[in-house]
């Protein structure tokens, strides 16, 4: 009898946490301010989000915020496309500077124009009519381990043509294009550095001097990378501006430098974006949300809940945060028009060019 | 086959059948017509989609190279899972069961982590010494790593209730040990063995992670490519048509399996597992174990034993770590390791109720009808997994807006498992004699008593098998989940996820440690669901 028991249990336990799950909240067409909001966003994004999240915002309207996630941006971004006569939320969040293009074209958003607009610099405020707003921004980067680079003799590279010299054959793992978004970022670096005609021939040069590619940034910074918490052998790798950083944070023992550097040349911007999806019914309570997102309450946490860099000027950083990164001066930016209609051609290209 | 009268018989099929059609139609053939037709309804239609795909060259060599590598690793799979699979269906030895569980770890790991795993023992500067990254070597490989537990699962199931003496008899007669084997055993476990390996050959032809992660930019599966198409480049049209042909191949294999099934059904007296093992007596029996338990684990364990011993690179600070909370990481593990069992209990359940109702309907039903009802049954196993999640999205908004309820992530849980549940118990059904059935009619018990005294004991043990198969498999966080959108709930596999999307030695051990306990987890699950008898079934 104690095995069936066993089994009763679990079936209770299946049927208790069914009955606990709670109903999902579904946009309501009433005008009066909602209970709570749906905010949906990527995985990466729900993955730092905490109690404290929010509670700014709840306090204050009385609204709670629940995040759906799935998949990364791209999909989210898709999924939003798909379920536009009965969308899935009231915000979406998390569309990139390369999925910009896609999401205007396909008419998600209402616009509103954000309260905190005026401390977010000019050069993030991509869409005029405020379609979306700018929340947080993050630089795709070679970063390079300190000792590995110091060990071989070499200096970090100085620009991206010099990956292609004799000296760092064999030292640069990228993620591909089509499967990573870091790996596309750093594709339209090149792009945006050696022009629409010569960004061809520094691959080709890049893969006769034995670059590394991976599906995945996991693959490429664990697997390839000898830096930090890397375990392979390749002192360069494609990843981000706050890479260090989180090696400091999140290092075994404490560390006062860290193992890692950032090249700040051929640098990629990604901005990510929010904005009022069209047919949820609270618009307005839904624009306050994003108002909130751009607020000193809410950017104050994006450096460590998702290491990346707040839109609004005026918040601070971190002081751990502030002294392992850099902020690249002038990072590559393609228009949103020319990746949406480039991007399918240019990724086949590199596909072809890389198998040789 | 004449103990109720054939007009009764159907109708008493399509009772059984009613659950299982309903839950398929619904989630799962009407989310696929969905999706397929908005993709191919749009602009030019469905001809200009096609015509599209048969334009570029190199999807053809995708869906050539689809076939060709899930066929070979089906083969490979079910050659190295055999001795183990002997080998725990016909001995009794210490350590047998955990073993057995043991089998279903790769099952469940996150293929990013097993990807880590496998790049550390064969990638650039691997372990072995010889760099397979980028050749197809790695993938066949981690194809029978994860898939060795279908096999063991699957054929042991029906070989550990096989009368070890019909072996006996042959052997007495003069059969050699191999002629034994192959003119007696291996006929009466061919339903199982096909059963086996259409499961494999589904996995490997629908292979995701592991085609992505170790096969570099030169492989690629149909399962791939039409993410890259949806996620990508939201080119809908060429998606479905690409999902249309990965469809029309999976069923042509199914049918064609299941015609093979029903011609190869053989009755046999099933007998307790506890008439069938013994100890190994001489000494070739104990090597033989030994050698073949060794060897298995060599070819299993590596992957798991690089994650435990980096799990522990900083001592055991990575485990004690995991209920401390850091900035940036939500992971609670502990709330993790709840919400996944929730999950899987409940798709657990659903799974059983499903796949045994559905099983039934397949082992005792007849003809074309009971075959294409098979054959959709495992057409989830073969669909491609942001398919039926864009699928949801569209279909599942009304009458209830299931979308973004928690429950269809255990669904979708279920429609994976379900087949599985079916491969285990089918066989099983179908090998139960019918005489035994008639006699107990003949004696006077109702055809209900009749089976429930005569098969249900064993196929209630092939249900457990399944249901542990269920709950490892939803445990595992399957392929159309990631694609479903849902209210924050990180069960482990998320968790792990999570953590190695951060850069820091942190961040990386506890995503080691996390994935061991996911290991230990799924061990003593299978355990303990296994060691559950209901009430007075003996051995079985």
């Amino acid at each position: 009898m104690r095995k069936v028991r066993f089994l009763g249990t679990a079936i209770t336990i299946a049927l208790v946490s069914v009955a606990c799950g709670g109903t999902s909240t579904t946009p309501t067409t009433t005008a009066a301010a909602p209970e709570s909001l749906v905010l949906l966003s990527h995985e990466s994004f729900a993955a730092g989000v905490t109690e404290e999240t929010f509670a700014g915002f709840t306090d204050e309207t009385g609204i709670a915020v629940e995040v759906l996630a799935a998949g990364d941006a791209g999909a989210t971004l898709n999924q939003a496309i798909l379920t536009k006569e009965a969308p899935l939320g009231d915000v979406l969040f998390g569309v990139d500077t390369t999925f910009l293009s896609r999401a205007l074209a396909e008419d998600l958003f209402v616009p509103h124009e954000a309260a905190p607009l005026a401390d977010v610099p000019d050069d993030l405020q991509v869409d005029p009519s405020h379609r979306v707003t700018p929340i947080d921004f993050g630089d795709v980067c070679i970063n390079y381990d300190k000792e590995g680079l110091s060990e071989a003799g070499l200096a970090p590279p100085a620009e991206l043509a010099d990956l292609t010299r004799p000296e760092y054959r064999g030292t640069l793992v990228v993620e591909h294009p089509a499967t990573s978004s870091p790996g596309l970022a750093f594709l339209l670096a090149t792009i945006a550095e050696f022009g629409e005609d010569g960004w061809t021939d520094f691959w080709v040069r890049l893969r006769d001097n034995d670059v590394a590619v991976t599906a995945g940034w996991d693959e490429a910074y664990y697997s390839s990378f000898s830096g930090g918490s890397g375990e392979g052998d390749r002192p360069l790798v494609v990843s981000y501006a706050s890479s260090p950083p989180a090696e400091v944070i999140f290092s075994e023992t404490p560390m006062d430098e860290a193992p890692t550097g950032v090249v700040t040349a051929g640098c990629y911007r990604q901005v990510e974006f929010a904005g009022v999806l069209k047919g949820t019914g609270n618009e307005g309570a839904a624009g306050s949300l994003v108002d909130f997102m751009l607020s000193p309450a809410f950017q104050e946490q994006i450096p460590l809940a998702w290491f990346v860099f707040p839109a609004n000027e005026t918040v601070e950083l971190p002081p751990e945060f502030a002294e392992h990164t850099v902020v690249p001066e002038s990072p590559a930016a393609i228009e949103p028009e020319a990746i949406e209609s480039n991007r399918e051609m240019w990724i086949t290209e590199w596909e072809e060019l890389m198998e040789g | 086959m004449n103990y109720v009268r054939p007009s009764r018989r159907r109708w008493t099929t399509w009772l059984l059948a009613a659950l299982p059609v309903v839950f398929l139609g619904y989630l799962f053939v009407y989310p696929l017509v969905r999706i397929l037709f908005t993709g191919l309804s749009g602009d030019g239609g469905a001809g200009s989609a096609f015509a599209e795909l048969m334009n570029r060259r190199s999807l053809l060599g995708v869906a050539w190279f689809t076939f060709w590598q899930a066929a070979l690793s089906t083969a490979l799979t079910l050659v190295s899972a055999l001795p183990i699979t002997w080998v725990l269906s016909r001995f009794a030895f210490r350590g047998r069961s955990v073993v057995r569980a043991a089998m279903l770890v790769p099952f469940v790991l996150p293929t990013v982590v097993m990807g880590a795993a496998f790049l550390a023992l064969a990638g650039p500067s691997g372990l072995i010494g010889v760099d397979l990254t980028g050749t197809v070597w790695i993938i066949l490989w981690a194809h029978m790593v994860f898939n060795i537990a279908v096999v063991v699962r699957i054929v042991g199931g029906l070989w550990e209730h096989l009368d070890p003496r019909l072996e006996e008899a042959a052997r007495l007669l003069g059969a050699s040990r191999w002629q034994a084997f192959r003119t007696v055993t291996l006929p009466l476990l061919r339903p199982a063995l096909g059963a086996a390996a259409s499961i494999v050959f589904l996995f490997c032809f629908t292979s995701f992670g592991v085609v992505l992660i170790l096969g570099g930019a030169e492989f690629s599966t149909i399962e791939v490519e039409i993410w890259r198409q949806v996620v990508g480049f939201l080119d809908l049209p060429v998606a479905a048509a690409l999902a249309v042909v990965q469809l029309v191949g999976v069923t042509a294999a199914l049918l064609a399996y299941s015609r093979y099934q029903q011609r190869h059904a053989n009755q046999q007296s099933l007998r307790p597992i506890g008439e069938t093992l013994r100890k190994p007596v001489t000494s070739r029996e104990k090597i033989a174990v030994g050698a073949t338990v060794g060897g298995t684990l060599v070819l299993v364990g590596g992957p798991p034993a690089v994650l435990v011993a980096r799990s522990l690179r900083p001592g055991i600070d990575a485990y004690a770590g995991l209920g401390e909370e850091l900035p940036g990481l939500p992971a609670d593990p502990l709330a993790a390791v709840g919400n996944s069992l929730a999950f899987a209990a409940v798709a657990a359940v659903i799974a059983l109720l499903v796949g045994l109702l559905s099983a039934a309907v397949v082992a005792y039903g007849r003809g074309a009808p009971s075959r294409w009802f098979d054959t959709v049954l495992m057409l989830p196993l073969g669909t491609s997994a942001v398919t039926i999640g864009f699928g949801f999205l569209i279909a599942l908004d009304a009458p209830v807006d299931l979308r973004t309820a928690w429950i269809l992530v255990p669904l979708a849980h279920a429609l994976v498992a379900i087949p599985l549940v079916v491969r285990v118990a089918v066989p099983v059904m179908r090998s139960v004699e019918v005489r035994l059935r008639e006699a107990a009619l003949v004696l006077g018990a109702s055809p209900v008593r009749a089976w429930s005294h005569v098969d249900l004991p064993m196929v209630a043990r092939a249900g457990l098998v399944g249901a542990a198969f269920a709950f490892v498999v939803s445990l595992g966080e399957f392929g159309a989940t990631q694609f479903i959108v849902r209210p924050d709930r990180p069960t482990v596999p998320t968790t792990i996820y999570r953590l190695l999307a951060r850069p820091g030695e942190l961040t990386f051990s506890r995503a080691m440690a996390l994935s061991v306990v996911l290991m230990v987890m799924t061990v003593v699950v299978a355990l303990s669901i296994e060691r559950t008898r209901p009430g007075g079934l003996g051995g079985f």
